[in-house]
């Protein structure tokens, strides 16, 4: 297909806003997070229920409230990814370990595509070089898709 | 293809690509999930909260009033984008009996001061804890609304993003005199 230079600058440009909007949708969106760094409840459970194999490090990064009404026993409090105060106690506290630690980050505040905080978390694990982090996929909230199905759940601090 | 249909193309594509991304927004909770008559209509837990002005936010002080009771949080997307509603909604009814009560479930109060100038909230916003997401069953996602009757019974729970219709219309059939 042969354009002329004016054709080429318009497809260029829309090329480009396609782009950028592409970008915008997805960029923070708990969505973009690939399936293979994504663990379910039922999966998570087993492992922390196996007598066998490596514990991963459990990190909610979400709301401190929520937390303390119920969280993942053994699992720490890290404050909301979606702050740059979140990001930088993540970083703080996963810096000094082995880069294949085992670890899982959740959150579950809100339904998964409006989650502010797993996405930014997951980007800063990978960014430092994890690559056995997982995050915990939880499509519509901790009350419904961890309390509600009988999962091991611990309250306070 | 001339150069206008490649343009009318690549707008089209634009404009589908928005429709879907603000589709895709509204139906992150199932729709069964949305709404829960709550059977046997309970009393709603009473509670003292501190309000942002300072002041204590007693919910038995709203008795004989319709009561909605918003758990939301500044971060909480689908909680923003009701606001906005429950302000017109508060500004259409508030003659007619209607309250509403924001408890945010932000760790602090900072972000929710800010929130509340920005966006024109005409009514009390307190701050809730544990506490009182365990006094309501457990707010383990947020939104959550609860709207509760003149007599302080639970009428409905709504849970995730509820469009505001639904509010509107349950408020109207509450207003009603029995």
């Amino acid at each position: 297909m042969n354009l002329s230079v004016e054709e080429g600058n318009v497809v260029f440009t829309v090329a480009v806003v396609l782009l950028i909007f592409g970008s915008a949708v997805f960029a923070f969106q708990a969505s973009s997070i690939p399936a293979s760094r994504l663990i379910n409840p039922e999966e998570l459970v087993k492992i922390l229920q196996s007598p066998k194999g490596e514990k991963p490090l459990m990190i909610q990064v979400g709301s401190h409230v929520l937390y303390e009404q119920a969280h993942i026993p053994g699992s720490e409090y890290i404050g909301p990814a979606s702050r740059e105060i979140g990001i930088l106690q993540l970083r703080k506290r996963v810096e000094a370990l082995p880069r294949n630690k085992f670890i899982v980050i959740y959150c579950g505040c809100c339904p998964w595509k409006h989650c502010p905080n797993v996405k930014p978390a997951d980007d800063a694990l990978q960014a430092l070089g994890f690559t056995n982090a997982k995050v915990l996929y939880i499509s519509d909230n901790f009350g419904a898709n961890w309390v509600d199905k009988g999962y091991p759940v611990a309250k306070g601090e | 293809m001339d150069l206008a249909k490649k343009i009318l193309i690549a707008i089209a594509a634009i404009a589908i690509a928005t429709g879907l991304f603000f589709l895709n927004r509204h139906r992150s909770v199932p729709a069964g999930y949305r709404v829960a008559n709550v059977a046997g209509h309970p009393l709603a837990p009473e509670f003292s909260l501190p309000e942002l002005s300072g002041q204590t936010l007693d919910l038995s002080t709203y008795r004989g009033k319709i009561v909605l009771l918003d758990f939301w949080a500044t971060w909480c997307d689908p909680c923003r984008e009701e606001i906005p509603h429950f302000v017109e909604l508060q500004n259409k009814y508030r003659d007619q009996g209607l309250q509403i009560i924001g408890v945010s479930m932000d760790d602090g109060p900072e972000p929710v001061r800010d929130f509340y100038q920005r966006f024109h909230m005409n009514y009390p916003v307190a701050m809730g804890n544990a506490k009182i997401g365990e006094l309501y069953g457990g707010v383990l996602g947020l939104p959550v609304a609860f709207l509760i009757g003149r007599d302080g019974r639970i009428e409905a729970k709504h849970i995730g993003a509820t469009d505001i219709s639904v509010f509107e219309r349950e408020t109207k059939a509450l207003l009603q005199p029995q």
